[in-house]
């Protein structure tokens, strides 16, 4: 694997929505640089024939009935948001200033 | 440094819950034991997040009612017990020791929570952990450290150092713990305690907040082998809510405990009790090894047995936990529950909660895990990793093959000072190395207390089975546990 | 099967240029609860009534997939002749306000239907790449500036549509007009209003149409960029805005300048549509396989079941009831659209002339046919082609039965429309030529041109005196036996 830079750092965490001030970057680039150079391990291993592992038990098609069930109390979900108006969440604009 | 170490100060789980339920004790008079004993010793131990006296009071007046007329309270009948603090109490705050979780109040009880009580346990807190579980020493906690009860300036290990410590310093009999990587069986083996990570399915996940969702099993503390047997038997079981839940059953564990080990096959697992490994303690292996004697001494066979891929369980665990993980913490963003830090649009809103309400570690594990499957890097890091999940499987069913039970070092080392890991994350994930393989595969596995190390710290031994071996292990464990006593 | 450029050109567009066009259309299942907890799967409801941990992606919560959301997507795959296969539910990570968890569970590289194909009425071809299982986002509303994303203050949330269960079947890129665009979409609801698997409503959002656009030269097989347009919300606006798009293209092309992969709006009122915000950093979904469900492994007897339970689908319907009328399938895609296919077949089954069936239905019946039953509209037909009726009458007695559900003789005889016995035309004609003798005399022996224009005197001046109540055809008859 090629080495992880600052820029994959950085790119990484817009994806994760992390910011991150420079000492953190230099930092995650390092030791995350670390642990990926412990899983190219994984490299020497022939795995082309391997099956990716699934459920231990093999469980297959858990599924439920198509029954109605009791929802929560409105007032009790909204009693836990940040912030809330009309019976809905309330979250700043989408496309807000930048 | 001296400790407040007494796991016998809680009493057990059974005789607490005969005792109660014969109207010898009353449930309150058990819990405001408990809750003495917390008074005294929580400042020095930090095991709890929260400790919810005036609701364990109220919940036990209100069993010595049901009892005084005549009401089956239940297998656990006025047990205190302490939940780690990532799983969901209805209307108790649940943080998992992160200030993103700042404020919030579950909705709704996890399914093991909601057996607990219905067994006629009475929660007295919530338990410091590992930030969302992530760590082995507990030091990653937003409310700062849980110390070891033997020794004050050790770790209890992690991640669920708090629950760990509870039963440890004989706060409560029980407590629940989740165990991704180890986060059961490391701090059992450094507190001293038993400590049983269970078959993946046969607990139900249900409002345990994820960490990896492959690899997440609930398991108990407790001071003896026949408690958490008690204790499997109430929280185990199929749940319709978790989809991932075992439809099979493995039957009652107390049922099991006194079959002996009369020819079963143990097997030693080379890789970590030779050398394979590196930087496991020559005073851990010692204890190994002396736990492999004490079975054999009751009439196990012994033999070594390789499980080759499980040199590779560190590095697929650290790719696939933290893919889930990274995924599992993304709804952390500020508009439903917990930490908002407000921004001009919603992503600047986002992007400030989750980096003003996530430590460190978690956003390490988030980096790590959201690089691991990105575009292009997917299929060489998770992609490789879950195939190295079947090899270890692999490997696990052909020792299987020839072995009924495995043995292996629970924690490569008795507990470390407090700090004395935190600056290398590397060097803290190794803690994981004996553990790890167990969860990739999904087999059960669990820690029993089985003497002392070097430094007069406890250590514990690991025992693993195959799938939905519990039975065995539990019956493995019991003649552990008799060996050791018999020794002491 | 029609399937070369010419045949099947945008006509819209420049000479040599073609469209290439796909299409994503998500369908709303009508299951009772949503694809993973039991909250109640409605339209309507008080904003964040229909909500638990598990759709509000609590910290902690599962979801249980739903049973019947999972049989309903292999019905349509059947339907549309896609392979069910075992699949295999994956998260779609973005963060995203309205998706609670802010990964969105689908299905990835293991979808339940693959490689099916759904033809059109004028027979032409469009293959379905897949068809796969996926939850609903809540709903936001923005507050404050005019009302639009772009200018709103606030933003709020209403969870009750969060993880109701979509199928989202994919299309090739195999459309070439509009109206085959329109006729692709058309055809998929139909069939799954067949299978009775969703409301499929455009305007409520039930079936929401996402197009690919892109144009090329024609002979070419290239593909060139493509934009994707959303926010399309009937059937007219979804020709409207391909029209635009492709047009669009074709003069970015031609100007030497070229359209940029984007995400693009369409504006109702403005007739065009609009960028979307271009991202800092490319879409990067990091799918992997959800973790807290099963994988889907639909058994042979699965599989029977569901083929058991497909009905008979609209092409087949369109044949049969074409094969009935004894004209093309295309000129009875209208009725079988509106559902009117089965009352047509069980009236011409009734013995009625199939050409007034037809007419009928779909030009006097478009709001449906009420009260009245297949045999009651043979007869009535029957009434009308054997002149007992005249087709004025007709309508009259028609529009009552959809109401009253009565038999047309009842109707008929209650308006008085009773039929003209011949006698009584006879009578009527013989005045009419005592009163015009020249123009008899014209009729029974003036040039075929005349003779014709002046049957249409004597017919008029029968019909005038008979308020209408006269058979054109016994009319005509009459006046041929009384030529000399
Ligand atoms: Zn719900």
């Amino acid at each position: 694997m090629s080495k992880l830079s600052r820029d994959d750092v950085a790119h990484v965490a817009r994806l994760a929505m992390l910011e991150l001030d420079d000492a953190e970057i230099d930092a995650f680039t390092e030791q995350l640089g670390s642990v990926l150079a412990t899983a190219d391990d994984m490299a020497a291993l022939d795995l082309d024939s391997v099956v990716p592992a699934h459920h231990p038990l093999g469980l297959v098609n858990v599924m439920r009935p198509d029954v109605v069930q009791p929802s929560l109390d409105r007032d009790e979900v909204l009693a836990q948001a940040p912030a809330a108006e009309d019976g809905r969440f309330c979250v700043p604009p989408a496309l807000g200033e930048q | 440094m001296s400790g407040v170490a007494s796991p016998a100060a809680a009493g057990s789980v059974s005789d607490i819950a005969n005792a109660v339920t014969n109207g010898e004790r009353s449930a309150v008079s058990v819990v405001d034991a408990h809750l003495a004993r917390i008074d005294d010793h929580e400042g020095a131990v930090h095991a709890f997040n929260l400790v919810t006296a005036d609701a364990a009071r109220a919940t036990a007046a209100a069993i010595d009612e049901r009892l005084a007329a005549g009401e089956d309270v239940g297998p656990l009948a006025g047990v205190p017990v302490a939940i780690k603090d990532n799983m969901c109490t209805r209307g108790v705050p649940t943080t998992c020791s992160s200030k993103i979780l700042d404020g919030w109040r579950p909705p709704y009880d996890a399914t093991v929570v909601e057996r607990l009580a219905s067994a006629g346990a009475i929660m007295v807190g919530k338990t410091n952990l590992d930030e969302f579980a992530m760590g082995s020493s507990t030091e990653n906690s937003a409310f700062g450290p849980t110390h070891n009860p033997w020794q004050l300036d050790r770790v209890p290990g992690g991640s669920s150092g708090g629950s760990a410590a509870a039963v440890a310093a004989g706060f409560t009999p029980l407590s629940l713990g989740s165990d991704t990587g180890g986060s059961i069986r490391q701090p059992a083996s450094l507190c001293g305690v038993v400590g049983v990570k269970p078959t993946y399915g046969a607990v139900s996940r249900y409002g345990l907040i994820a960490f990896g969702s492959s690899l997440d099993q609930i398991g108990p503390f407790t001071t003896t082998v026949a408690d958490s047997a008690l204790t499997m038997d109430v929280i185990g079981g199929h749940d319709p809510r978790d989809a991932t839940s075992s439809t099979e059953s493995f039957g009652s564990l107390v049922d099991v405990l006194d079959r002996g080990v009369d020819g079963l096959r143990v097997g030693l697992i080379s890789e970590m009790t030779g050398g394979v490994i590196d930087g496991i303690a020559e005073d851990v292996l010692a204890r190994v090894r002396a736990a492999a004697e004490a079975l054999e001494a009751a009439g196990a066979t012994v033999g070594e047995v390789s499980v080759p891929s499980s040199v590779y369980g560190l590095p697929a665990y650290y790719m696939v936990a933290p893919a889930e993980a990274s995924s599992n913490l993304a709804r952390f963003d500020g508009v439903r529950y917990g930490l908002r830090v407000d921004g001009p649009n919603t992503a600047a809103m986002h992007t400030a909660s989750r980096t003003a309400g996530f430590g460190p570690e978690v956003k390490r594990r988030i980096m790590l895990g959201t690089y691991a499957l990105s575009a292009g890097y997917r299929d060489a890091y998770y992609g490789s990793a879950q195939k190295v999940r079947t090899l270890i499987t692999q490997d696990f069913d052909r020792a299987y093959a020839d072995f009924d039970v495995l043995l292996a070092p629970s924690s490569p080392t008795t507990a470390f000072e407090l700090g004395a890991k935190t600056a290398d994350p590397l060097t803290m994930y190794l803690n994981d190395v004996c553990t790890i393989p167990s969860n990739l595969s999904g087999q059960p596995s669990m820690s029993v207390p089985f003497g002392v190390g070097d430094d007069g710290l406890p250590i514990g031994v690991q025992i693993l089975a195959p799938l939905m071996g519990e039975p065995v292990m539990f019956q493995t464990a019991a003649v552990l546990e008799n060996a050791q006593e018999d020794a002491s | 099967m029609t399937d070369t450029a010419t045949d099947r050109r945008e006509p819209t567009l420049p000479d040599g240029w073609e469209l290439v066009c796909g299409l994503e259309v998500h369908v709303e299942l009508s299951t009772a609860t949503k694809l993973f907890c039991g909250c109640p799967n409605e339209f309507g409801s008080e904003p964040n009534t229909n909500v638990c941990p598990t759709c509000l992606g609590l910290p902690g919560s599962l979801p249980v997939m739903n049973a019947d959301a999972v049989t309903s997507a292999m019905r349509l795959g059947r339907a549309i002749n896609c392979t069910v296969k075992p699949s295999v539910m994956a998260r779609k990570n973005y963060f995203y306000p309205d998706m609670p968890k802010d990964f969105q569970t689908s299905q990835y590289d293991q979808p339940t239907n693959e490689n099916g194909w759904l033809d059109l009425p004028d027979g032409t071809r469009i293959e379905v790449e897949r068809a796969h299982i996926e939850e609903d986002t809540g709903k936001s509303t923005h507050v404050g500036g005019d009302g639009r994303i772009t200018s709103a203050e606030y933003s709020l949330i209403d969870y009750n549509r969060a993880g109701v269960p979509l199928l989202e079947i994919v299309s090739q890129p195999d459309i070439r007009t509009a109206e085959e665009a329109k006729a692709y979409v058309a055809e998929l609801r139909g069939i799954v209003l067949a299978l009775d698997v969703s409301d499929a409503r455009m305007e409520e959002g039930s079936m929401r149409v996402d197009a690919n656009v892109s144009v090329r030269p024609i002979g070419s097989d290239e593909l060139r960029t493509r934009c994707e347009i959303k926010n399309i919300n009937s059937l007219s606006s979804l020709g409207r805005a391909i029209v635009h798009e492709a047009n669009r293209h074709v003069d970015l092309w031609t100007t030497g300048e070229r359209p940029m992969q984007e995400t693009r709006h369409w504006d109702e009122e403005a007739g065009r549509t609009r960028s979307g915000r271009s991202k800092e950093d490319a879409e990067d979904y990091r799918y992997f396989p959800e973790p807290d469900l099963t994988p889907l492994i639909p058994t042979a007897a699965d599989l029977e079941a569901v083929d058991v339970s497909i009905p008979e689908l609209p092409s087949a319907v369109r044949s049969r009831l074409a094969d009935a009328a004894g004209v093309a399938p295309t000129e009875v895609s209208v009725l079988v659209d509106r559902g009117q296919a089965g009352f047509a077949l069980d009236t011409i089954d009734a013995g009625a002339d199939p050409t007034r069936v037809l007419v009928h239905l779909t030009n006097n019946l478009a709001d449906g046919t009420g009260e009245m039953d297949p045999a009651a509209f043979a007869a009535l037909v029957s009434m009308e082609v054997g002149g007992e009726l005249s087709s004025t009458q007709t309508k009259e007695v028609l529009a009552d039965m959809v109401v009253t559900g009565r038999t047309p003789d009842a109707v008929a005889s209650e308006k008085g429309f009773e039929a003209m016995d011949t006698g009584e035309l006879d009578g009527i004609l013989d005045g009419l030529i005592a009163d015009h003798p020249s123009e008899w005399e014209r009729f029974c022996s003036g040039d075929d041109g005349d003779a014709k224009k002046m049957s249409g005197f004597f017919t008029g001046q029968i019909m005038k005196a008979t308020r209408g109540q006269a058979d054109g055809k016994v009319v005509a008859q009459l006046l041929n036996t009384r030529k000399p």
